[in-house]
């Protein structure tokens, strides 16, 4: 579109003028932030960005940014961004959603977008609970919730996200939570450079329905303990001193052992751009739910052909060989005759 | 019936000139019966017939071989005049084995001529079929000329010759019925011989066959004195021009390809495969050189999200389905009447609900199209009348959508999508360019007096508001599903407001009828007392029921809408000119309702719904009645 060197931007320019409508205290507001601030950084142009999303808290996010956007339909978000980012490659397709609404209604849309690999960055806030319906519990919360519609508990097993995005064949996986401007910033950032579909889940706190659903892991005292960061080429090793670190056992389970006993050399080495995602999906199942040490990062990144591109790819190819579709020639594809 | 040759030395059969015959094809879903259909009319084509198709299959890929369940058939009336259907009745019935004869027995024109692959009534076959006796031999046939034909063992006899093993030559024995009929109706021999040449070029085993099979079938009417003549249908008087011959699913997607040129926005199809409507998503996925965009989607739903996707982006979005899909589609398409963003749906009808009839015909998604969609969801509906007027109908309706930034649903059946009929091309310069007509600028100012973009600013003519797709600076704005502030386009739960946005959205679209053709009333003596009012698939049953109820001498006029919602300005003065009003349609009135609704006019509705088009006869009989006559 534009050719001139992209302005210098401030968080400011990147906020619309719509007064933020969430609950006091909720942890959108940080993620918000944590997007607002980024932008200015990377190097992106407002008219060239687009924030979509569904229905739910989460998906008010577009009305808040100055960008365009487009507040849809709940979860079929995915797919709309399918339509956009084949037909505008030179957009920054953003979606937003939350976990009722990637998960549960577009589960199917998300799991498609990520197979494809169509170009979109999609930020999951998951706060285990439904907020705009006013607390149901929703598929990624933990079994026996009680919740208004679940007064005995709920029955179902939760779905844990990193596992279905990378059992989806997403090519970009990870995690942050709404605690760490920093850590969402740097996730972000990887996300946003990704060339295909990027899936990133946010723990996010719903103080009103949910509160301190992750306190036990995201807790600023707890934090050290209980995140286990993943680094590209680093050993996995968490911990107030490091002393802690996970090993993959003979059988392929992994396990939290201290360092000291295991030896710095057993330590697994974190390799994003593995081709085969199961190590990431083991590493994506360390905890059995945010109670336990849980990974956080980016789980997986590789290179695969993007969607859009092979599309327009194909369509070059056709042009070349063919030429430009002829009108005239396309009525007279098959047999015509004359009448005179 | 003429004689154009009397039989000589060298010609033993003599030659019939006949102005039209209706010719049905039958057999097993194995036995290829839609290709030697589809052939007979091809050839039918380039000789110059007029012509009208009927494709008639089981939703079945395979059914049971040998059971009437199984039965596919394909129905064509060749005339040398201006035809408007497939034909009530058929004159010649092909029929491959018992269940094909015992299927099709019922719908023939008395005395019709029956044309039988006689190796297939074995008593296995025969059972199949449930027949006690064989109708070959047991007299139950004698109504009838019967010619019967061991099409089997000549088609393997033939095809022995080029070591082809008997099993496989069996396949061909539908060539052998297309080269037998292509005998006895005088059909150009060329055209098909090629054809089979070149579609089965990568095959040359099964290339060779058929065409001995088809040859074998053109002898056999020559030399094996079993027919007393040969028939000819001459050329029909066709306006002159340049002709093809389209199916209307072919046709939408040539008007889908011919909007987007029009237009000048690329063409996004985001579709899930359904029966009838999938040879739209096949013919464009083929079609990449007009840099058409195919998307086959998870579900219904992503194929309309990812149009409306597109849509914003600033593309053509096209999301083609049949009823199952528009059911799913619904809560997307009332997002787009929100969004105000320029889309169309093609909804290709089959039988319902639910999944009813897959392949058969019916126009029972009116009232659906309609008012489908929860809230106050008001959009334009146009719908196809013949194959080839899918292509003018869907340039239609995507000039509406882009001029109005609005949802259309165009209307098309299973009957349309597969018939074929003889197309006069049009000249494709003089098509109307469509603007886009994309905003660019900032539209409002301010209280502090800063230059804003405010995307629900209307154009006071047709309250279309402006498209603004991503990319221009100044431009940045935000829409969605909840209600939005009149102009700013900002959120608002404001009562007042919100009833200000339902009545716009209706009155924009409501307005478009401002800007629609008027209806053509065909009142040939302009003094008739009934009106026959249709819509879509119906139409070429209603001109011949109408052309004979007049040759009986009844005044009747005729008229057909395209523009289903708005109506065209002048329906209200058009229907009160006539005493009776009779609607015919696939459905159980539905059109009828809507006209009764809005105009307080007494129509009355003529209903079918048995997955196939009414015959003419059928109208005929329903004008007489209603005026008082023999029926
Ligand atoms: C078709 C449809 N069904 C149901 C709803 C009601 N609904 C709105 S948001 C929501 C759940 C949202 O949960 P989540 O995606 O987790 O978002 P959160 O509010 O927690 O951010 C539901 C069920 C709807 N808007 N549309
Ligand atoms: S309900 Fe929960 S998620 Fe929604 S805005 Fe309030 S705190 Fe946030
Ligand atoms: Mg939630």
């Amino acid at each position: 579109m534009t050719t001139t060197a992209v302005p210098a931007t401030t968080r400011k320019d990147w906020s619309s003028d719509q007064e933020v409508r969430w609950c006091p205290g909720c942890g959108d507001y940080s993620i918000l932030a944590a997007v607002q601030m980024l932008l200015p950084d990377l190097g992106v142009r407002r008219e060239n960005t687009v924030f979509l999303s569904g229905i739910g808290c989460a998906a008010r996010f577009p009305y808040y940014m100055s960008t365009y956007g487009l507040h849809s339909i709940h979860g079929r978000a995915p797919a709309i961004a399918t339509g956009l980012a084949t037909t505008r490659p030179d957009l920054d397709v953003w979606v937003v959603t939350g976990d009722g609404d990637a998960l549960s209604i577009g589960g199917n849309h998300l799991i498609h977008a990520l197979r494809r690999n169509v170009r979109m960055t999609i930020l999951m806030f998951n706060n285990q609970i439904y907020g705009l319906t006013k607390g149901q519990y929703s598929p990624t919360s933990e079994i026996a919730k009680v919740t208004k519609s679940t007064p005995f508990g709920s029955l179902d097993t939760p779905f844990n996200p990193i596992s279905l995005a990378l059992g989806a064949e997403a090519s970009f996986v990870a995690r942050t939570h709404d605690m760490d401007r920093q850590h969402m910033q740097e996730t972000f950032r990887r996300a946003h450079e990704h060339d295909g579909a990027a899936f990133v889940e946010v723990y996010q706190n719903c103080n009103v329905f949910n509160d301190g659903a992750f306190e036990k892991i995201t807790g600023r005292d707890v934090r050290a303990e209980m995140l286990v960061p993943l680094v590209h080429g680093e050993p996995i090793r968490f911990g107030a001193e490091r002393e802690k670190g996970v090993v993959q056992r003979s059988d392929g389970r992994l396990e939290i052992v201290d360092v000291a006993e295991a030896g710095e050399d057993a330590i697994l080495v974190h390799d994003e751009h593995r081709e085969d995602p199961g190590l990431a999906f083991a590493l994506s199942r360390l905890a059995h739910g945010p109670y336990e040490p849980t990974a956080i990062g980016v789980f997986r990144a590789v290179e695969r052909p993007e969607y859009g591109a092979e599309m327009a790819r194909q369509i070059a190819a056709t042009q070349e060989r063919r030429g430009l579709g002829d009108l005239k020639g396309l009525l007279r594809s098959g047999a015509t005759w004359t009448v005179a | 019936m003429t004689t154009t040759r009397e039989p000589t030395e060298q010609h033993p059969h003599a030659r019939h000139q006949l102005d039209r015959v209706v010719i049905r094809f039958a057999g097993d879903s194995g036995d290829g019966m839609q290709l030697t259909g589809d052939r007979f009319t091809a050839s039918s084509a380039l000789f110059g017939n007029d012509l009208s198709t009927f494709p008639d299959f089981p939703a079945e890929i395979r059914a049971p071989a040998g059971t009437l369940a199984g039965v596919s058939a394909f129905q064509v009336q060749i005339a040398d005049y201006d035809i408007l259907t497939p034909g009530d009745t058929p004159h010649v019935l092909v029929a491959m084995n018992p269940a094909a004869l015992k299927a099709n027995l019922g719908v023939l024109e008395k005395g019709a001529t029956l044309v039988v692959n006689v190796d297939a009534f074995d008593e296995r076959s025969l059972a199949k079929a449930g027949y006690a006796s064989n109708p070959l031999s047991d007299g139950s046939l004698s109504g009838f000329t019967v010619y019967e034909v061991p099409m089997t063992s000549l088609t393997q006899q033939v095809c022995k010759e080029a070591g082809v093993k008997p099993r496989d030559a069996e396949r061909s024995k539908n060539f052998f019925a297309l080269g037998l009929l292509s005998w006895l109706y005088t059909r150009p021999v060329e055209p098909t011989i090629e054809w089979i040449a070149t579609r089965f070029a990568d095959k040359p085993l099964i290339a060779e066959a058929n065409r001995r099979a088809y040859l074998a079938g053109l002898h056999f009417g020559e030399t094996a004195e079993l027919f007393e003549a040969t028939y000819e249908v001459r050329p029909a008087h066709f306006p002159p021009g340049e002709y093809t011959q389209v199916t209307g699913n072919q046709a939408l997607a040539w008007g889908l390809i011919a909007a987007s040129r029009l237009s000048g926005l690329p063409l996004f199809l985001g579709s899930y495969p359904i029966t009838p409507a999938s040879d739209i998503l096949h013919e464009l996925s083929r079609r990449k050189e007009f840099g058409v965009r195919t998307f086959q989607a998870e579900d219904e739903i992503a194929g309309i999200g990812s149009a409306i996707g597109a849509a914003f982006g600033g593309a053509l979005g096209v999301t083609t389905t049949s009823g199952p899909g528009v059911d799913l589609k619904s809560e997307a398409l009332g997002l787009a009447v929100n969004l105000e963003l320029p889309l169309v749906l093609v909804d290709i009808q089959r039988g319902g609900p639910s999944t009813g009839l897959p392949t058969k015909a019916e126009q029972a998604d009116l009232l659906h199209a309609m008012y489908g969609r929860h809230g106050e969801a008001p959009l334009p509906i146009v719908a196809a009348k013949t194959p080839s007027h899918c292509f003018e109908a869907a340039i239609e309706a995507v000039r509406i959508a882009v001029k109005y930034r609005t949802p259309v649903i165009l209307l098309s059946d299973g009957y349309l999508a597969n018939g074929a009929e003889p197309w006069r091309l049009p000249d494709v310069d003089a098509l109307q360019p469509i603007d886009p007509g994309f905003a660019s600028a900032p539209n409002h100012v301010d209280e502090d007096g800063t230059p804003v973009f405010w995307p629900y600013a209307r154009d006071p003519e047709t309250l279309a508001r402006p498209w603004a797709p991503p990319g221009v600076p100044g431009l940045e704005h935000r829409i969605g599903g909840l209600e939005k502030a009149d102009g700013s386009g900002n959120v608002s739960y404001d009562p007042h407001n919100h009833e200000r946005m339902v009545r716009l959205r209706a009155a924009k679209v409501a307005g478009i009828a401002r800007d629609v053709a008027p209806v053509e009333v065909d009142d040939e003596t302009g003094d008739a007392e009934l009106l026959v009012l249709g819509w879509g698939s119906t139409y070429g049953s209603i001109v011949a029921g109408v052309r004979r109820a007049r040759a009986r001498g009844q005044r009747v006029a005729s008229a057909h809408l395209v523009h289903m919602h708005p109506f065209p300005p002048n329906l209200k003065e058009v229907l009160d000119r006539y005493r009776v009003v009779l609607v015919p349609e696939m459905n159980l009135g539905q059109l009828s309702r809507l006209v009764r609704a809005e105009f307080l006019v007494d129509a009355r509705s003529l209903t079918k719904v048995q997955g196939v088009p009414f015959r003419a006869g059928e109208i005929e009989s329903a004008i007489l009645s209603a005026l008082g006559g023999d029926a």
